[in-house]
């Protein structure tokens, strides 16, 4: 009886804790903020969303899991960016006591700045490109957003790697450029995954702010025409999906991650 | 001419001001085919010297040379085993040894280059294991491959430190025995760092005992005139091998123990009496403080 209940533990403690959490918010619409949808409300304005999640009925008014899928194209365009900019950046940090010298402040200086703050600057660096404006500047702002910890960890990886790799490369003569592919990116692989991951993890916060500023089509725009809207229970409904899709976005670069610690 | 020269080289690291010198006055000269093992404290600056036989650190002062030429930069024309193996951890026992093979001899053709690969796993024993990473090996494994990765590159000379410095004794032994095997089948030369003089005894030509920190220096060099093969277990009962091992010892001894700093000083120990403080003091004989011990001229002490 115990070994089959420590065996569901995994999946009946967490079942547990949503419970607890819906028992709450139940809680809290009736008794303390009328405004807040109840659980059994949400469910039932939000059915058409979840039970049809790719139909397409209007520009603002599609299923859940297409808005996902805009978002999430999006995000993949910002992350891609934000990836090719930031290891090769991390690598002249890590490589370079100069480079780093020289560009580390700016860095630390710009890596606290809100999504929020870079988006307007993103919307006029590309007010040239007309009706892209809005597109490109979402991307600019998950990119410069999403990068620091990718930039940063790589160089922490370089300047990990061990000198007796090193050593190695110079007994056997490696080039510059075989000592790259061999030696520095397999020894600071698993410090750019990690790196990665929490790049991954602030792209998915930023893509909603920037749809909601934007109003472009994906989860955040659709939560905030809801908003708009007086629809509050589909914003609980594009809550839950943020989180969600965060959670399984993380969980996967966690295994990636994993695959190449072992290596 | 001798294959490697050490001129009076020095080696100190640090800052200027606070710089600690590790070697002094190194003079070595190792000529072809030989096999010289050098003995010497953790610490002493073992490490260093193989470092700079490799040119991976260049010398203070005095020149390092292989055949006449300085050595200004590492090479593959010295295989080094690193003390603690220095296999890339990412590439299979394969992948190792023929990444130097690759980096050594690249005219061969792919084939010839398998072949050299091979043989020299083969060498180790680790034909088996040919396929898995360092990860998956054991630390003997590891050190295999670490000298079969340095033959493999064919060098002029091998350098060897504290090979089986972190193995258990049984293993060490098998190694050394397969070391020993090695080095007659290829007639390769060896530098072998060693802390242990027996090891260094059992495998080498000639053996030179480095005093301890700071200021390494190299004692006086001992042949080992001893008949090869050499037999492990027969070595301890001859009286050749208990005079090599003794000389050598006395002379890392006493270089330790002149190195040892002395530290004198007068210790003011408290000078302290328990009294009896239910004794009113001015009852006995006018006494208004206990004795000290140091103002009693007699004591005697009852048997
Ligand atoms: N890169 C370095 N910078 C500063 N000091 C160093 C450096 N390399 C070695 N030393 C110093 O030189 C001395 C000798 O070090 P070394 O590694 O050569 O010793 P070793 O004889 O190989 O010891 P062990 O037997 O433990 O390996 C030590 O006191 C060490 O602190
Ligand atoms: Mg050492």
């Amino acid at each position: 009886m115990r070994n089959i209940r420590s065996k569901l533990d995994w999946l009946l403690m967490p079942l547990v804790g949503f419970m607890i959490a819906v028992a709450v918010w139940e809680f809290v619409s009736v008794a303390l903020c009328k405004e807040l949808p109840s659980p059994a409300k949400t469910w039932s304005e939000s059915r058409d969303y979840v039970l049809k999640p790719f139909e397409k009925r209007g520009e603002m008014d599609q299923g859940i899991l297409r808005f996902t899928w805009y978002s999430l194209i999006l995000v993949a365009k910002g992350y891609a960016i934000a990836l090719a900019v930031g290891t090769p950046l991390g690598f002249m940090l890590g490589l370079s006591k100069t480079f780093t010298k020289i560009f580390d402040p700016i860095i630390q200086v710009l890596r606290p700045v809100s999504p929020l703050a870079w988006l307007p600057l993103g919307l006029v660096l590309f007010v040239g490109a007309g009706k892209q404006a809005s597109e490109l500047g979402a991307l600019f702002t998950i990119a410069v957003c999403a990068m620091w910890p990718t930039v940063l960890n790589t160089a922490v990886g370089v300047r990990a790697i061990p000198q007796d790799y090193l050593n190695v490369a110079r007994v056997l003569k490696l080039s510059r450029s075989k000592t790259f592919v061999k030696v520095l990116i397999p020894a600071t692989l698993p410090y750019m995954f990690t790196g990665f991951r929490l790049s991954l993890g602030i792209a998915w916060l930023v893509i909603v702010a920037a749809e909601m500023l934007t109003g472009r089509p994906g989860v955040g725009g659709f939560l905030w025409q809801e908003y708009n809207a007086l629809n509050y229970a589909r914003i609980i409904l594009c809550i839950l999906t943020i989180g969600f899709v965060g959670f399984a976005l993380d969980r996967l670069m966690g295994c990636a991650e994993r695959c190449f610690k072992t290596a | 001419m001798s294959l490697l020269e050490l001129k009076s080289v020095s080696k100190g690291f640090g800052p200027p001001g606070a710089r600690a010198e590790v070697l002094r006055g190194i003079n070595l000269s190792i000529e072809e085919g030989e096999f010289v093992a050098i003995v010497g404290y953790s610490g002493a600056g073992k490490t260093t010297l193989i470092s700079l036989i490799a040119g991976l650190i260049l010398p203070d002062t005095g020149t390092v040379s292989l055949r006449g030429v300085e050595i200004v930069g590492p090479g593959p024309d010295r295989g080094i085993v690193f003390q603690n193996y220095s296999l890339l951890p990412w590439l299979t026992v394969f992948e190792n040894v023929s990444l130097a093979v690759e980096q050594c001899f690249p005219d061969w053709t792919p084939e010839q280059r398998l072949e050299q690969a091979e043989r020299y796993i083969r060498m180790v024993h680790l034909e088996s294991a040919a396929l898995k990473r360092p990860s998956e090996l054991s630390g003997g494994m590891r050190q295999r491959v670490s000298v079969a990765r340095a033959l493999a590159m064919e060098p002029e000379i091998l350098l060897l430190d504290e090979p089986f410095g972190a193995l258990d004794a049984l293993t060490r032994a098998t190694l050394q025995d397969e070391l020993a095997r090695i080095c007659q089948d290829t007639q390769t030369t060896v530098v072998l760092i060693t802390n242990d003089p027996d090891e260094g005894i059992y495998l080498a030509d000639r053996i030179v005992p480095l005093s301890a920190s700071p200021s390494a220096t190299f004692g006086p060099s001992v042949e080992i005139d001893l008949p090869r093969p050499r037999d492990r277990k027969g070595l301890n009962h001859l009286t050749r091998f208990k005079e090599i091992r003794r000389e050598l010892t006395d002379y890392l001894v006493a270089s330790s123990r002149s190195k040892r700093l002395e530290v004198r000083r007068t210790l003011v120990l408290p000078d302290i009496e328990p009294e009896d403080l239910s004794i009113p003091r001015s009852a006995i004989a006018g006494r208004t403080r206990p004795i000290r011990r140091s103002e009693i001229k007699r004591e005697t002490v009852e048997i």
